[in-house]
């Protein structure tokens, strides 16, 4: 390793010493020196073309210096605030806003707008220009993203986001000169599943969230810090509201987990919160719902929850933890019944051992690992956050990526190594050319799909991967390399805390097969899940649904008792990588909706047998005896030592299958959102048409 | 933004639209053997996995190949030829100006009006074609499909100004009646003598 060689250099008279290499931008963040800018942004490559950096270096040429791109010396002195720096910002700022029009009381991007900002604070109060102006026609490029391109700075961030984060090449630059354009040419609806975070990145108006145009301004809404589940990452989101509605999400920075990015189905299905939804208990009378109280629909449910009868529950994708943990405990000690499920799906290992079933490398990690090996699972639409993670590593250090199963776009390159359980041991097998190649790594990292442990041979497909992990070296005292990356935002948590038989109860399986039989006297489904179709759980005596979305799981139910997303309450959430982070309630439950666990709390009351805890802090105080690894809010549990899970080696021929299907539908507030419905349908027709072209 | 865009015109706006009316999708387009060849030519000058260095000379070979201007359809050849995505090779064809976005004649008639010719009497050349031909408007093509003509920036035959650039051959020293001389001859389809060499690289391109 050859030494960090550090600079020191001089900006506004104040002295700083910075790594070499940095910029002149760099060193004068290091002073907190604000250089006004557009097109830099610190999580994309260098593009200097905006000029609004500029600064004077003495000595240097007799002309500004764009302090983005130009490197910092040693020994040089920088002006930010000297009268060349000024005129030159002014005159920048007039040349940028000679075709911007002067829209910004329409515009949504006023009030957090870049241009606005430094237009203010650097700019010139009347303009030069009295030629012709020009405009630019709109583009249509999905449901997703408006575009008023008449106020497009041409910073080509967008294009670069595309290009380097979101890996899919649609973004350019059309034309020359004053007919220069950005967009994608041929119209054509933006193919990416990280395409929203364009929205933040664009400094102007130019690109705007299409579902939020015209519904709110930005000062008039609340901001709640809160966390995203549409997969099991746990991105950090910012939920926006307006007079107790949530009007949109967008991301917080946090560089373990999320940088600042988020997918679009985080970003864009706020609209699924209000379609769709249990505004009230409903019971089903000769086929049909029909409104009732609260009162009513307890007392109809508490003798169908007497302890003589079979009780099962099965438990949906999207609950936090305190909701998993009163759940439980109603079914375990309330009612007395162990036939609950959270493995909708059928998930093979249970939560005995932590690190089987966590991402241990943790999201940050992938940035130290030199290899990755992907076994049934799709990243870019299982978690699209790590994916572009992993682009990330491909693209900047060549990272190989290795994958075992259905062969699917990533958007970057990776050696295909078969799709059957099978092809797994050739990774190891020590003869093979791939198991030598895999063996010099020093730190592998391996992928498991979640959805793929939830095959018949999960198990031995998990111990496939644990000998691989052994034979490559991912499972050093230093280095943990082998992950489950789970797909819903509730998984981890419903393994942590035991939602599961933990003593003699039926597991998913065996409570379909009891349904079939008809010996289940009440069905308890809390939540819906995308995993089990709900014809099958047909054939209960009872069928109780505890749900936020009228889905096709409230229609086979009896009775549907209606409870909170995840926006409507206080909190935690544990993310694949066994992260616990707190989520504030952004508004309040929609109509007669009740949180969750104080329904659970309720009908224990009722049925005499109270579970012992009356606020939420009390909750989770028995949280954290059950789980003591959630005191480490928002970070990562020690790693703890491996041990050897005993199971079947168990193997099918059965190919590995591609595992999300459909993306812009795979859980209930996905599939009541409209916008995600018409992101689904243009994601469609766009296969289709490809389809036909080649 | 139909407002704005009404509001504009009044107020002296250009609008930016790139005509999109050519989306002529020609599915199975296919490059000839000979221009495959030529291709695998022009890669052999890059590394392997820098195929986007050869964008400009495939582009082209696709608009001599594809009747002078590039469709979108063509495009799209080129960049699934090159392993590239689509925008990659639309940036390219957009940006320059020798690639033609919308058919064009036979002849492609480029007439120079930058300082040197306009001083030598590019006016009356550009004048003559629009006679000859019945074009009204720059850029525009003859109704006989034989003729379109550009005017163009310096092609750097300044020393024997006034010139016109016919598809790859020059022609310079003009004036009225020689303008009406060539046009004549090329729209009987006979040949004429061009100043240079009409292939200005070895391969051509």
């Amino acid at each position: 390793m050859s030494e960090i060689k550090t600079i020191t250099l001089t900006i506004d008279g104040q002295q700083t010493t910075v790594p070499a290499g940095s910029s002149i931008m760099d060193a004068a963040k290091s002073l907190d020196i604000e250089i006004p800018h557009f097109c830099f942004h610190k999580r994309l490559s260098v593009a200097g073309n905006c000029r609004m950096c500029l600064v004077q270096v003495e000595g240097g040429p007799p002309k500004p210096t764009a302090s983005c791109c130009f490197p910092a010396g040693d020994g040089m002195v920088v002006h930010t605030q000297s009268d060349m720096v000024k005129d030159a910002r002014k005159g920048v700022m007039e040349f940028l806003l000679i075709n911007h029009p002067l829209d910004c009381p329409i515009c949504d991007q006023a009030g957090e707008c870049d241009l606005q900002d430094i237009s203010v604070s650097y700019g010139s109060d009347q303009s030069h220009f009295a030629e012709q102006k020009r405009a630019v026609e709109d583009k249509d490029i999905g449901p997703k993203i408006k575009t008023v391109m008449t106020r497009c700075i041409h910073c080509t961030r967008c294009i670069r986001f595309a290009t380097e984060v979101a890996g899919v090449e649609e973004m350019g630059a059309t034309f020359r000169g004053e007919n220069m354009s950005v967009g994608t040419y041929v119209e054509s609806a933006l193919q990416s599943e990280l395409a929203g975070n364009m929205i933040d990145l664009c400094p102007v108006g130019a690109l705007t969230s299409k579902p939020y145009a015209f519904t709110g301004r930005n000062w008039e809404l609340i901001k709640t810090p809160s966390v995203d589940i549409m997969d099991a990452v746990g991105s950090n989101i910012e939920v926006h509201s307006r007079a107790g509605k949530v009007m949109r999400i967008i991301p917080r920075e946090n560089d373990e987990v999320n940088e600042e990015w988020i997918s679009d189905t985080a970003r864009f299905s706020y609209d699924g919160l209000y379609e769709n939804r249990i505004t009230s208990p409903l019971l089903k009378n000769k086929g049909k719902f029909r409104a009732i109280g609260w009162k009513k629909a307890v007392e109809t449910l508490l003798p169908k929850l007497d302890n003589k009868k079979t009780i099962a529950g099965l438990v949906g994708d999207l609950h936090a933890v305190e909701d998993l943990f009163a759940f439980n405990a109603f079914m375990k000690t309330t009612l007395g019944s162990d036939h609950v499920d959270a493995r909708m799906n059928g998930f093979a290992l249970d939560g005995s051992y932590r690190p089987s079933y966590l991402f241990n490398t943790t999201i940050e990690g992938v940035d130290s690992a030199d290899a990755v090996v992907i076994i049934g699972s799709n990243p870019r639409l299982e978690a699209p956050i790590i994916n572009a993670r992993i682009r990330k590593n491909v693209v900047n250090r060549q990272m190989p990526v290795y994958m075992v199963g259905a062969e699917v776009d990533l958007t970057y390159k990776y050696k295909h190594l078969g799709d059957k359980p099978e092809n797994i041991a050739e990774l190891y097998d020590g003869k093979s050319a791939i198991s030598k190649e895999l063996a010099k790594f020093e730190k592998p990292l391996i992928i498991l799909g979640a959805d793929t442990l939830g095959r018949s041979d999960g198990l031995g497909i998990y111990k496939e991967a644990e000998k691989l992990a052994d034979k490559i070296g991912a499972l050093s005292s230093n280095w943990t390399g082998l992950n489950v990356l789970h797909n819903k935002a509730s998984a981890v948590a419903a393994l942590d805390l035991g939602v599961y038989p933990e003593d003699k109860g039926m597991d998913l399986g065996k409570t379909l097969k009891a349904l079939e039989k008809g010996t289940v006297d009440t069905l308890i489904l809390y939540g819906d899940s995308t995993h089990v179709d709900a014809e099958k759980l047909k054939g209960a005596k009872f069928t109780v649904y505890i749900g936020s979305h009228r889905d096709a799981y409230a229609e086979v139910a009896d009775l549907v008792l209606p409870v909170t997303p995840y926006t409507e309450k206080d909190a935690w959430w544990v993310n694949t990588e066994g992260r616990l982070q707190e989520a504030k309630a952004s508004v309040a439950p929609l109509m007669n909706a009740k949180e969750d666990w104080k329904v659970f709390r309720h009908l224990s009351g009722e049925l005499g047998k109270p579970l012992p805890f009356n606020s939420l802090e009390e909750l989770r105080a028995h949280v954290l005896k059950k789980c003591p690894n959630y005191k480490y809010n928002n970070c990562i549990a020690p790693a703890e030592k491996w041990v050897s899970i005993a199971g079947a080696d168990k193997l099918l021929k059965k190919s590995f299958v591609e595992t999300v299907t459909n993306f812009y539908k795979s859980n209930e507030i996905l599939k009541a959102s409209k916008v995600m419905t018409e992101c689904a349908e243009s994601s469609l027709n766009k296969n289709k048409a490809m389809r036909k072209a080649g | 933004m139909t407002t704005a865009k009404s509001k504009a015109t009044k107020t002296k706006v250009k609008i930016v639209s790139p005509d999109l009316g050519h989306h002529a999708t020609d599915v199975g387009l296919e490059f000839s053997k000979e221009t495959e060849a030529k291709i695998k030519r022009i890669l052999k000058r890059y590394p392997e996995d820098k195929a986007q260095s050869a964008v400009i000379p495939v582009l082209r070979l696709a608009q001599d190949e594809f009747g002078g201007w590039l469709s979108t359809s063509a495009m799209q050849l080129t960049a699934e030829r090159l392993g590239l995505p689509y925008i990659r090779v639309y940036e390219v064809a957009t940006f320059y100006t020798m690639f033609n976005l919308k058919p064009v004649g036979k002849y492609h008639l480029q007439v120079c009006t930058n300082c040197s010719c306009m001083i030598r009497g590019s006016d009356k050349i550009v004048e003559a074609v629009k006679d000859f031909t019945g074009i009204s408007k720059n850029g525009e093509m003859s109704d006989d499909s034989l003729f379109t003509l550009t005017e163009v920036e310096c092609l750097g035959a300044c020393v024997e100004a006034p010139m016109m650039q016919v598809n790859n051959g020059y022609y310079t020293k003009l004036d009225k009646e020689k303008t009406l001389q060539i046009l004549d001859a090329l729209k009987k389809g006979e040949e004429v003598e061009t100043a240079t060499p009409t292939t200005p690289m070895k391969d051509g391109y």
